[in-house]
Order: structure tokens, then C-alpha cells, then sequence
């Protein structure tokens, strides 16, 4: 059982049906308690850093994750701005992301690259940087749905598992023990969004 | 790298699925859900749906189909069909889909497309702009499922979107459009010179060779596919298919 995290941002629906369809059962929740006893959760979000953090703040959603990703080590899976919020913080807001990923968040400049539309929206293909089991039976042909204006870089190559070129090379999937993000929206990367979630499931 | 998209492009009739030719006779296509199903059995990379009789008939997007859909796709999703308002975008978002595409809202109020972009992004506003040839041989843009003459030259109104706030252009040729004629390259090609934003050619579309030579020729940045991708061939029966990713790789790389 995957519990899918409701703060009220992101597209929980979709994560909830892919997981259904690879035969994962998931629950979304908002609920306290539930989230207390979760085995395993997934932290969708799309949207904006500040408002994102308010709202896992305000909903006292914050201590509970807190304890299970830290003390209890349950397995995260953060997406989009969900992977985002794992850093330590973003160049899109003034709060401090969770800091549970040694990583930082920052804008895709358009002076740096003048040809780039922003956001970096579409099918790319990522790179395989460290081995994981997220990624386990990734080929050279997986590729995924991205949609962001703001990119991740860890601090230390060791924190990265997947990367991507738009511009310049940002990683598309980070980890640091059993916390892991994805900036890819892979609930709607069809084929290769459903290998991530199975191997995801069975970590 | 980022590949070219090449996007089927369905059309809701009612509860069905419909295929035009030139906005004006149809036929059936069949169920919508289920067609969706094919469409994600064989990894399409991305869909778009259009309700080409919501704004014709003034009602809501049918929330409850988009929402089937949605169930069912595990690709990105865009949407058109009486979308004039922030809340009723608001409404197809939450059911899962990640573009609004616009027709004939803009020309009665152009700030819907600044309101949905300022919340949603500007990736995430497409405008349809579709388009007839008149007696003279001069394109003019259409809105109400074609119906309606906005007497504007596709090429001012592509500028105005842009400048409101836009994110994409799906330009179809009325002419072409369910004809298997091929695309009318000559307007894709004024139109994408006329607007930095990515250009969706549509309308006429009957080969793999007339993909790549749109988006090669013409300057296209991505394609819709209607009558190719549900029928077998121009007047043979239904067929929901995909044209060979490997082939169409090549020819467009």
C-alpha cells in the first residue's frame, strides 16, 4: 500500500490510477493518522515552492513526515515539485524546502540560454548516473514527461540518479537513503512512468 | 534531445467520437474511453481531445466523459470545447488534463488567456486558430467550429495570443482538414514565422512523408494526426492506429 500525499496540490488522480493499473494498491490521504501509518509515500506537487511548503507546514503534515521519513525510514518517492521540496530550498521561494536531499533548486536562466522556451515542457531522455533500484532495467531509451521552470542540482554526484540536458545538465532524479524524487512527471510518461512506480513499489 | 510530437487529435461529438471532414460532415469513430484505451496501449506520447460542439451548443465541457478519459490516459492531455472562463479550465485541470485549448473564447474576451496562464502557466494555453482560404486566396480565421469568419489573417492573430499569453498554436487547415490531402504548408509556414511559440500543424495529414515534410519544410514544431490515426485508410473503415514510431523517428530526425 502506497499512501499519496493530499496537501492539496498535484495531480493525485493520475498517480493513483498508474499505480492502479500496475496492480499497486494506494490510498490518497490528508488524514493524520493514515499518513502515521503509512508503508510507503508518494509527495506529488505542482505549482509553487512558497505555497507548497505553507501547506505541508500549516496542515501539521511536516512532523508527521517528518518522523516517518527520518526516524521510521519509510520510502519517499517526491515528484515534480514534490522532488523539489526535498532540497534544502529554491530560487522560486524564500522558505527552506525539507532539506532531507543535500541538493538545491534553481531557475533555468534565460540569458544563459536564449533559445530555451521556459518552462522545459515535453519528452526528454534521461542518464543514468548512479545505480538505484528506482531505476533498475532503465535502457538508453527511457524517456519522460517533463514540465518545470525550475531544475535541481545535488551537491554531491553520490545524491544523483538520473539526469537530463536541457541547456545545461540538471539531475531528473535524486536519493539519499531511502528518500527519493523524480522531477518527471511520470504518471503521465506512460510505459517507462509505470517500470519507475513498479520498481518504486517493490523497493 | 526533445523529440517531435506527434499528436492524435480526436474529436467528441456528443458521447461519441467523430472524425470531420473540412469542420462540416462526419463520421462515427465509436466510444471515446475505449478508443483512449488503444491510444494508450500503444504508448502514444501525447493526446488532445476537442468537444467540437460545446460552444455551438453554449454548454459546459462533459466533465464526466474528460473525467473517463483521464482515468484511462497515462500521457498528457490536452482539452477544447467551451472553455471560456478561468473556472471552467479550473474544472478539466482537476480531472487531469494539462492544456486548455482555445478557439472561440479569445475573440469575445482575449484575457482568458492571461487569466489561465497567470495560474496555470503559459505551457499549459493552446490556441487553436483555424483557418479557410477565401474566394481571393487570402486565409482567414475561423471560430465556432468553423462557422463564424473573424476576418483576421491567421498571422496578426497568432501575434495577439502570443502577447496575451499563450503557450502554443494549434493551427488547423479547414480546407485540408480530413481530406488526406497533405498539410497546407505554405500557411504553416507564414503562420511559424510569425510567432516564436511551438506550432502544431493540422489538417490534411496522409503519410509519414507528409509529417516529416511539415515539420521539416514548413517549420512545424509538432503535428496532429485526425483521420490517420482512426481510420485505415482514406475511405476504408475504422481503424485506431499509430503510425510505426521507428519509421516516423527516421523520417523526421
Amino acid at each position: 500500500m502506497i499512501t499519496i500525499i493530499d496537501y492539496g496540490l498535484g495531480n493525485l488522480g493520475s498517480v493513483k490510477n498508474m499505480l492502479k493499473k500496475i496492480g499497486v494498491e494506494s490510498e490518497i490521504s490528508k488524514d493524520l493518522d493514515t499518513v502515521k501509518k503509512a508503508k510507503k509515500i508518494i509527495l506529488p506537487g505542482v505549482g509553487a515552492f512558497d505555497p507548497a511548503m505553507e501547506r505541508l507546514t500549516n496542515n501539521a503534515l511536516r512532523d508527521v513526515l517528518d518522523e516517518k521519513v527520518l526516524q521510521e525510514k519509510v520510502p519517499i518517492l517526491g515528484i515534480c515539485l514534490g522532488m523539489q521540496l526535498l532540497t534544502e530550498g529554491s530560487e522560486e521561494g524564500q522558505l527552506p524546502g525539507l532539506g532531507w536531499v543535500p541538493a538545491r533548486s534553481y531557475k533555468f536562466s534565460a540569458d544563459k540560454f536564449p533559445d530555451l522556451k521556459i518552462p522545459h515542457m515535453g519528452w526528454n531522455l534521461v542518464v543514468k548516473t548512479n545505480q538505484h533500484l528506482l531505476t533498475e532495467e532503465f535502457t538508453d531509451d527511457f524517456r519522460f514527461y517533463f514540465v518545470h521552470s525550475y531544475y535541481v542540482k545535488v551537491h554531491e554526484p553520490k545524491y544523483s540518479i538520473l539526469s537530463a540536458r536541457y541547456g545545461l545538465v540538471f539531475d531528473a532524479a535524486i536519493q539519499n537513503m531511502n528518500i527519493m524524487g523524480a522531477q518527471f512527471h511520470a504518471e503521465k510518461s506512460h510505459r517507462y512512468g509505470m517500470k519507475l512506480f513498479q520498481n518504486f513499489a517493490t523497493i | 534531445m526533445l523529440q517531435t510530437r506527434v499528436i492524435p487529435c480526436l474529436q467528441l461529438r456528443g458521447e461519441s467520437l467523430v472524425k470531420t471532414i473540412q469542420f462540416n460532415k462526419f463520421g462515427y469513430i465509436g466510444d471515446p474511453v475505449n478508443t483512449v484505451k488503444i491510444f494508450n496501449d500503444l504508448y502514444v506520447d501525447e493526446l488532445a481531445f476537442i468537444d467540437i460542439t460545446a460552444t455551438v451548443e453554449k454548454r459546459e465541457p462533459n466533465y464526466k466523459i474528460l473525467a473517463e478519459i483521464a482515468d484511462e490516459c497515462f500521457m498528457p492531455l490536452s482539452y477544447g470545447g467551451g472553455i471560456d472562463s478561468l473556472h471552467k479550465a479550473e474544472n478539466v485541470f482537476k480531472i487531469g488534463f494539462e492544456k486548455m485549448i482555445l478557439n472561440s473564447a479569445p475573440f469575445y474576451n482575449l484575457s482568458v488567456i492571461t487569466e489561465i496562464a497567470k495560474i496555470y502557466g503559459s505551457q499549459a494555453v493552446v490556441v487553436a486558430v483555424d483557418v479557410k482560404k477565401n474566394f481571393w486566396g487570402k486565409y482567414e480565421v475561423y471560430s465556432n467550429s468553423g462557422k463564424v469568419n473573424q476576418k483576421k489573417d491567421p498571422k496578426d492573430w497568432v501575434k495577439m495570443v502570443e502577447d496575451a499569453g499563450a503557450g502554443e498554436i494549434l493551427l488547423t487547415s479547414i480546407d485540408r482538414e480530413g481530406t488526406w490531402k497533405g498539410f497546407d504548408s505554405a500557411l504553416v509556414k507564414q503562420v511559424a514565422e510569425a510567432t516564436q511559440l511551438p506550432l502544431i500543424a493540422n489538417g490534411g495529414a496522409n503519410s509519414i512523408e507528409s509529417i516529416s515534410g511539415v515539420v521539416k519544410d514548413a517549420g512545424a514544431s509538432a503535428v496532429a494526426l485526425g483521420s490517420m490515426v482512426v481510420y485505415q485508410a482514406k475511405d476504408l473503415g475504422v481503424l485506431v492506429n499509430f503510425p510505426d514510431r521507428e519509421k516516423l523517428e527516421n523520417a523526421i530526425r
